[in-house]
């Protein structure tokens, strides 16, 4: 079933993460403490990228995008 | 024409041992590990400190608030908020022989490890992979404890009297008698305590004006005896023979530090096998220095004797060196020869005044009987002196143990350190959350190992060694290896780069020659 593998797979790389930083010591009110922390910091990065990153992106295109010379612009008034 | 130079190198075998570096990932996630550790224990400090929680910790009393902090430095920081986390991976009652399985005792805590309670259960045949118990002398067979029990009816337990005054019997003399005998030394002296034989006897050895001259991994008995000596001591890197030979130049050529007058005497304190690398000392290279620089060489063979070498005679016989080269030969019976106590042999003049000098012949109680004579039936097995070849056996068998064991860890790909003939094999863990997980899981396996961390090793490389036993046989390695290389890929603890072979295959496949 792929669904189950899938879901081992996903918390078998939970349990790595919780090895690698420790948290599989820590005691339950600490884990909710530490994942509450990450996940905002996710939900934090997330948002950032949302707001800043896509606005730049679709700048740095147009840019792009009129320095290959596309007939969008209004280049034949210039020529002419 | 010749084929080859005899005799041309120092090396009579090759010396391959391997102290692979882990891929970089490893120390990034290392780090992470204990700093996301650190920032819990300020918090967990801070919550104790503002009362939020109990304190279980040795603390101050009210009235000493005043005075200089006693428990702020870092090694209290470590031991309240990260050891404390996964103390219960040591210290575990065992209630049978530690012998190739031993049985546990069963030990819950409800406070995350502040305490602990026994449930009055016991875990059964949990195969030992954490004993000293290199040739499988600690055994409860009555046939092989005859001579044991009779000495025990003889003379009882108690010696209640130091060396010096009315605790040599004559069972000392006899077991010197057979030390000597069994290392090819003029005479042996033998001490209650193996850690007390080196604390004890390097103070009576060296003095002010000598220099010490001691191996960066050194024990800590053996450190405690240089400090305690008086003595200068200068640290060389672990078996490294430029370092050595560096420091014994400029030790010769400078001498003593404001006199530049020449050292008394200068000694070089090795061991046989170091127990938490499971590296053997480069012991040709150093004869030659020692030769070369008229030094003085001290062996530590705690865990070398009976355990490496063709018939069970350490280091020396390893190398197919003669006895002669070496000044001090100190050894442990706890290891192998399933006892407990010391030796310290060599020249006659040598143990002679150390008869009359040492602490531990003026000051301590002597050996008691039965385990002296523990001692001389295991060193009589290994001789072949009671008429059968098990001693032998015993050896090749360690031997052929070993070498499985680290060829089959070798091609699953775990980073094993030391030398390929040497029965410790220490496993490369590195991160701190695995220590506990790791010493967990093989415990619900049946299997117990003992996990090593910071202080005994670096803080990054900590550890899981395993000592092979000539009592282990081929179904329990197995088991312990499939175990190991289920909980690797688990927890993803096969680092190294080198070897790597998807499930080598556990059973020999038929030979076709003859078996021996």
């Amino acid at each position: 079933m792929d669904v189950k593998s899938t879901k081992n797979f996903v918390f078998w790389l939970f349990c790595q993460f919780e090895l690698i930083t420790c948290s599989y010591l820590m005691e339950p009110w600490e884990k909710v403490l530490f994942y509450s922390f990450n996940i905002s910091m996710v939900g934090m990065l997330f948002y950032t990228t949302y707001v800043c990153v896509a606005a730049h992106a679709s700048t740095a295109l147009q840019f792009l995008w009129n320095l290959l010379g596309n007939p969008h612009e209004n280049a034949v008034s210039v020529v002419k | 024409q010749k084929n080859g130079v005899s005799n041309g190198t120092l090396y009579k075998k090759t010396f391959i041992e391997h102290f692979e570096q882990a891929p970089m990932y490893v120390a990034v996630f290392t780090f992470v590990g204990f700093a996301v550790g650190t920032i819990f224990g300020y918090l967990r400090d801070f919550m104790r400190a503002w009362g939020l929680e109990k304190r279980n910790i040795a603390a101050e009393r009210e009235q000493q608030k005043d005075f200089v902090p006693l428990y702020q430095d870092f090694e209290n920081f470590y031991t309240r908020n990260l050891y404390m986390r996964i103390r219960d991976n040591w210290n575990r009652p065992i209630c049978s022989v530690p012998g190739p399985q031993f049985d546990l005792m069963e030990r819950v805590t409800d406070d995350y490890n502040w305490t602990f309670r026994f449930t009055g259960r016991t875990i059964k045949n949990v195969i030992n992979m954490g004993s000293y118990n290199y040739l499988g002398f600690a055994e409860t067979d009555v046939n092989a404890l005859k001579t044991v029990t009779r000495e025990l009816e003889k003379y009882g337990t108690g010696v209640c009297s130091t060396r010096q005054e009315m605790g040599t019997l004559d069972k000392h003399v006899e077991l010197e008698k057979l030390v000597a005998t069994f290392l090819g030394v003029e005479d042996a002296m033998v001490f209650g305590m193996g850690f007390a034989t080196n604390s004890m006897n390097i103070p009576a050895l060296v003095g002010k004006g000598c220099l010490i001259l001691s191996d960066e991994l050194n024990h800590t008995s053996l450190v405690l005896g240089a400090r305690l000596s008086g003595a200068t001591i200068r640290i060389f890197k672990h078996n490294n023979m430029q370092s050595l030979e560096k420091l014994l130049r400029d030790a010769i050529i400078y001498g003593q530090p404001r006199t530049h007058r020449a050292w008394r005497k200068i000694i070089i304190l090795v061991e046989g096998i170091y127990s938490m690398e499971g590296s053997i000392v480069r012991l040709p290279e150093i004869v030659s220095l020692k030769n070369k620089y008229k030094a003085y060489l001290y062996l530590d063979e705690a865990h070398s004797i009976g355990a490496v070498g063709a018939t069970g005679r350490g280091v020396v016989e390893y190398f197919g060196m003669s006895p002669d080269d070496v000044d001090v030969l100190m050894g442990t019976f706890t290891k192998s020869f399933g006892a407990a106590g010391g030796y310290i042999a060599g020249k006659k003049g040598l143990v002679d005044f150390l008869r009359t000098h040492s602490h531990s012949a003026v000051y301590a109680t002597s050996m008691c009987p039965p385990v002296a004579e523990q001692i001389i039936r295991a060193m009589k097995c290994l001789m072949g002196l009671d008429g059968t070849t098990q001693g032998l056996q015993r050896v090749r068998q360690l031997e052929k143990n070993t070498r499985y064991f680290r060829r089959k860890l070798h091609e699953m790909g775990f980073i094993i350190y030391g030398n390929d003939d040497s029965p410790v094999v220490p496993l490369l863990l590195y991160m701190p959350g695995k220590i506990g997980a790791f010493a967990r899981r093989m415990l619900e396996k049946n299997i117990g190992v003992v996990v090593v961390g910071f202080p005994a090793t670096p803080i990054t490389e900590s550890r899981a060694r395993f000592c092979v036993s000539a009592a282990h046989t081929r179904e329990m390695l197995d088991k312990v290896l499939n175990a190991l290389d289920e909980l690797g890929d688990y927890l993803q603890l096969k680092y190294s780069r080198y070897s790597k072979s998807s499930h080598p295959e556990l059973y020999e496949e038929t030979r076709l020659e003859l078996e021996d």
